[in-house]
């Protein structure tokens, strides 16, 4: 289990939304180290996607600060940054609980999407390239060998030319982790990245997660396989009703009296269920 | 409602038509001395009546024949498929040999369709590829026309020089509309760009002491080869004086033709080159999913900018074909229904196809000359015909996408179902 | 201030017509959500109606003012009702689903069909109505400029404001207003709960169009004159001003309606005729890029 010591990546401080008078996120702290898996739990309705598309740039945040440093120092402030700005410059990459792949185009293009940024910077405003100039050539394979790696390890390589719509939803789910890999992020955010695997496809996410911990890309997970959050993360942060009720280690947060009457709170006939799920 | 009785729904599609026709055709209004004056015609309502009933019937029975979901349209489709490999170089051979065998007034409507090929093609990068829906792009051709008109005017320069500076300012147009609006979604940015197509109309229509207002630019410098001109005599500085050649207005024609040709041909090449690289690629990826890819750190707004560019430039080039072709340009010729025709051009030939433009600008504006001998009823069948055209193949004549970069050598064709169709 | 006071009752009228249009619009844009390009051809044809129906009476002996008015009203908005019934199911309702943009090409060509149709059965020229209600009200004769409401304009008001009152009742307070306004949330979810999905659409376009027909009399005897290229201009106007109010939002086609009647009353009287058009648009554009979902359209969050 890696250490409290570890250097500080994402801190999150006294974030805070509300849509009209509903509050979604109210004084959510927490911290993401680097090089760890933190998870966020919470019974549906926590907020817990909320607070991934503030982290991501999709909503902005009416309160709080969201600090994001890189090894070399460098600070941004996500809460203030244009949207694609966090992804590009920041390195924050991030999946979605509907899988947004973009169908009709092949497996290898939606990796090669992925890399526009960097592609594009070779094709000299796009002029280069249509005359077949410059550095645009190398920087395509380049480009086109790291998207193969990827599908490699996802094993998707001999499906590289089909309409990314056309694959079994388990081969989506990883293809749309491995496109958020390719733009070379230093934090990776999953919305329930195994919601509808089968046991055996959860089990490859699992391995697959910790194996992109280990390549220096931090992961923060939102999930509700407690099995899976149990099994693979370094750090859970609990979420309900909008406010954070935990924060711990995985042994911690199974032990925390809040935690577990926060599932069994739930006015839901299968709340039992629930609770002999969440903390098995 | 196709459980009932072929008879049965044909009459009550005859009782509708009654209703629909009866006054409009029955009662027509004539302007008579003491004002309006209703002239009975029963035996046109009766035609009309009889022909819905019949038609209706004829659908039917055709209908129960078949079950409708194999009704023809899908053996076009795989015949086109089948065609595929050799239909492009046909067409293009067929386009380069064209003047050599076809009389003037081929040639003239070979140049028209080669208009609306150009125009189809820029169009069909903000709508086919980037998904913005763009109801003003006579806008940019507009611009392109009176830029190369007026530079010309006020500059002595002929159409080769102007060409580029036409082009720059219909992109600069498109950028300086595009800017605040391209946030805008879907029918948002199509009313503000039919509105802006009107903006400019209304401008060049009032704006007298530049455009000249409604009786346009006239004069304007026709396009010369290497400095020769096309004239109807023989002396040196022509064409026909250079090569010797006995003078005919054919020369020019020809010449014109092949113009039009290139900047088509231009088009689709930049278009084909552009979808195989980052920025191409990028628009068809805002097409499928816009918030995948702001989360890829995409700049939407540059990158939907660009698209609207680059179609907006070649609107402007096509404009100033126009206006050179024509030695005269007007308002008139930049209305609505221009943007309406090129948009249908790229929906009907298959978003994204640039086969498909070919074909739907062959059948859109070649279709209605063969019916020029109908005169007035020439517009009420090309609009039926855009109605029933759409109805029988919504997503175009060409509906699939080809990858812009594969792996295998023969990957195929990705199928029309899977691709979105943008709400930009 | 005569002067303005007069622009104001000029452009409220005209925009009530844009109002009456721009509902149609927004009701079928509101339901199945695309662009019905030939409702401006609709409101057209209803003007050729009223003008047919007019004609008619004047013909038959029929000249008691109100009498001859509403039969008009009602033949006109009954005919235009079946017009707008008929496009639906042939040009929309196959395409219904698929694509987003055949649809809106179908409808395109329903407007270059209706136009030309209008044109080949009842002649390009203009039509003129000689007035059937002149006079009016005149409310001072401040600065030399008297203030007129014409009995037009006040019959204008009135049915507008009668329709448009029938209108409200029929979407807030009957079976079939709940349908479409069910529909208008999710349509699959409407027709999984039993709604005649079909029939409430068509019953959508019916309503629109029968609106449309009372604005093509109004306009009709608004202006004394019509011809085949009406549709095209007032049908822009009137998307502008349903996209201004939201589209979607029925008060806000009203409003809409309303507010680019009065700009271009104002603009027309205080700068410049020829670029009333050009101010409509340009405040359309201007709003949009402050407001990008119109003054009272639902501001929908992005759901990532």
């Amino acid at each position: 289990m890696a250490g409290q010591n570890l250097p500080e990546l994402l801190e999150v401080r006294d974030l805070g939304l509300r849509f009209g008078g509903i509050v979604a996120l109210a004084g959510v702290s927490f911290t993401a180290r680097r090089g760890e898996i933190t998870a966020i739990i919470g019974p549906n309705g926590a907020g817990k996607t909320t607070a991934f598309n503030c982290i991501t740039g999709f909503y902005r945040p009416s309160a709080g600060d969201l600090d994001l440093t890189h090894s070399d120092g460098q600070r941004f402030a996500l809460a203030r940054m244009p949207g694609h700005l966090i992804a590009r410059r920041a390195g924050v990459a991030r999946t979605f609980q509907n899988i947004r792949l973009f169908a009709g185009m092949t497996v290898l293009e939606n990796l090669l999407v992925a890399q526009h940024v960097p592609l594009m910077a070779a094709t000299g405003l796009g002029v280069l390239a249509i005359l077949g100039l410059g550095r645009y050539r190398a920087a395509e394979r380049r480009a086109i060998d790291k998207a193969k790696a990827w599908l490699e390890r996802i094993d998707l390589l001999a499906r590289a030319d089909d309409p990314a719509g056309a694959l079994p939803y388990g081969a989506q789910r990883r293809l749309e982790i491995a496109r958020a890999m390719c733009i070379d992020p230093v934090l990776l955010c999953l919305d329930e990245p195994a919601a509808g695997l089968n046991p055996s496809e959860t089990a490859e996410l699992g391995a697959l997660l910790l194996r992109i911990r280990e390549e220096n890309c931090s992961v923060l997970l939102i999930e509700h396989d407690m099995d899976v959050v149990m099994r693979i993360s370094d750090h859970i942060i609990v979420l309900d009703r909008g406010r954070k009720i935990s924060d711990g280690t995985p042994a911690e947060i199974r032990a925390d009296p809040h935690v577990i009457a926060a599932y069994l709170g739930e006015d839901d006939e299968n709340a039992d269920d629930v609770a002999h799920e969440a903390l098995p | 409602m196709s459980q009932r009785a072929p008879l049965l729904d044909a009459f009550l599609s005859a009782l509708v038509a009654l209703g629909l026709f009866a006054p409009m055709v029955g009662l027509q209004t004539t302007v008579g001395v003491h004002g309006i004056v209703l002239v009975p015609r029963p035996f046109a309502v009766a035609a009309l009546v009889g022909a819905v009933f019949v038609l209706r019937l004829l659908v039917r029975l055709w209908q129960a024949r078949r079950p409708p979901e194999h009704a023809g349209v899908g053996r076009i489709g795989r015949a086109f498929a089948g065609l595929g490999p050799y239909l492009v170089p046909a067409l293009l051979a067929a386009a380069l040999l064209m003047p050599w065998f076809a009389n003037r007034a081929t040639i003239d409507l070979g140049v028209l369709v080669l208009t609306y090929v150009m125009l189809g093609w820029g169009l069909n990068i903000v709508v086919g590829l980037a998904g913005l829906l763009d109801l003003g792009y006579v806008a940019f051709y507009a611009v392109g026309a009176y830029s190369y008109a007026l530079i010309a005017e006020n500059t002595g320069l002929g159409f080769w020089s102007c060409l580029p500076a036409a082009g720059a300012l219909a992109a600069l147009w498109g950028i300086t509309l595009g800017f605040p609006v391209l946030r805008l979604r879907g029918d948002y940015l199509a009313i503000v760009t039919l509105a802006f197509g009107e903006i400019i109309r209304v401008v060049l229509l009032n704006w007298v002491s530049l455009t000249g207002g409604p009786n346009g630019i006239s004069g304007i410098p026709r396009p010369t080869l290497f400095g020769l001109r096309f004239t109807m005599s023989d002396e040196p500085g022509t064409f026909a004086g250079f090569f010797h050649l006995a003078p005919s207005p054919m020369q020019r024609q020809i010449f014109l033709y092949y113009i039009i040709l290139v900047l088509a041909l231009l088009t689709n090449w930049v278009t084909l080159r552009l979808r195989r690289q980052p920025l191409g690629r990028v628009w068809e990826a805002l097409r499928e999913d816009e918030i995948a890819c702001r989360s890829l750190g995409i700049n939407i707004t540059t990158t939907k900018l660009t698209a609207f560019a680059v179609g907006a430039c070649f609107g402007g080039f096509a404009g100033a074909f126009f206006a050179t072709r024509q030695g005269f340009i007007s308002p008139e010729s930049f209305t609505f229904m221009e943007s309406a025709t090129v948009l249908a051009i790229v929906v009907l030939g298959g978003m994204g196809s640039q086969l498909g433009v070919v074909l739907a600008a062959l059948v859109m504006i070649g279709g209605p000359e063969m019916f020029r001998p109908l005169a007035d009823y020439r517009m009420l069948i090309f609009g039926l015909a855009l109605v029933v055209m759409m109805v029988l193949r919504p997503r175009g004549l060409v509906t699939e996408r080809r990858p812009s970069v594969t792996l295998r050598r023969n990957a195929g064709a990705i199928p029309a179902a899977m691709i979105a169709e943008g709400r930009g | 201030m005569a002067y303005a006071l007069q622009q104001l009752i000029n452009g409220i009228t005209l925009g009530m017509i844009y109002g009456l249009i721009a509902v149609g619009y927004t009701m079928v844009y509101g339901i199945i959500g695309m662009i019905n390009f030939a409702h401006g051809d609709v409101f057209m044809i209803g003007a050729f109606l009223s003008l047919i129906a007019l004609s008619g009476l004047a013909s038959l002996g029929i000249t008691a003012v109100p009498l001859a008015l509403a039969i008009t009203l009602v033949f006109a908005a009954a005919l235009a009702a079946l017009y707008g019934w008929t496009i639906e199911r042939v040009a929309y309702r196959p395409l219904r689903g698929s694509f987003r943009l055949a649809p809106l090409i179908s409808a395109i060509g329903m407007s270059i069909t209706l136009q030309n149709f209008a044109q080949v059965s009842q002649g390009a020229r203009v039509k003129p109505l000689a007035p059937l209600l002149p006079g009016g009200l005149v409310l001072s004769h401040g600065e030399g400029f008297a203030v007129q409401l014409s009995w037009m304009q006040i019959a204008i008001a009135l049915t507008t404001v009668l329709c448009l009152g029938v209108f409200t009742w029929l979407v807030t307070r009957t079976p079939l207003g709940r349908a479409m306004r069910a529909c208008e949330q999710d349509l699959k979810m409407a027709s999984l709960l039993g709604i005649d999905i079909n029939q409430t659409i068509g019953l959508t376009f019916v309503i629109g169009a029968a609106l449309a027909a009372v604005a093509g009399l109004m306009f009709l005897l608004y202006y004394g004159a019509i011809d085949f290229y009406i549709g095209f201009v007032a049908g822009v106007k009137a998307f502008t001003a349903a996209v201004l109010g939201g589209i979607g939002s029925l008060p806000g086609a009203v409003l809409g309606g309303l507010l680019i009647g009065l700009i271009e009353t104002f603009w027309s009287a205080y700068f410049s005729v020829q670029y009333k058009d050009v101010a409509a648009f340009s405040i359309l554009a201007i709003t949009l890029v402050f407001l990008p979902t119109g003054l009272l359209g639902r501001t929908d969050v992005e759901k990532v």
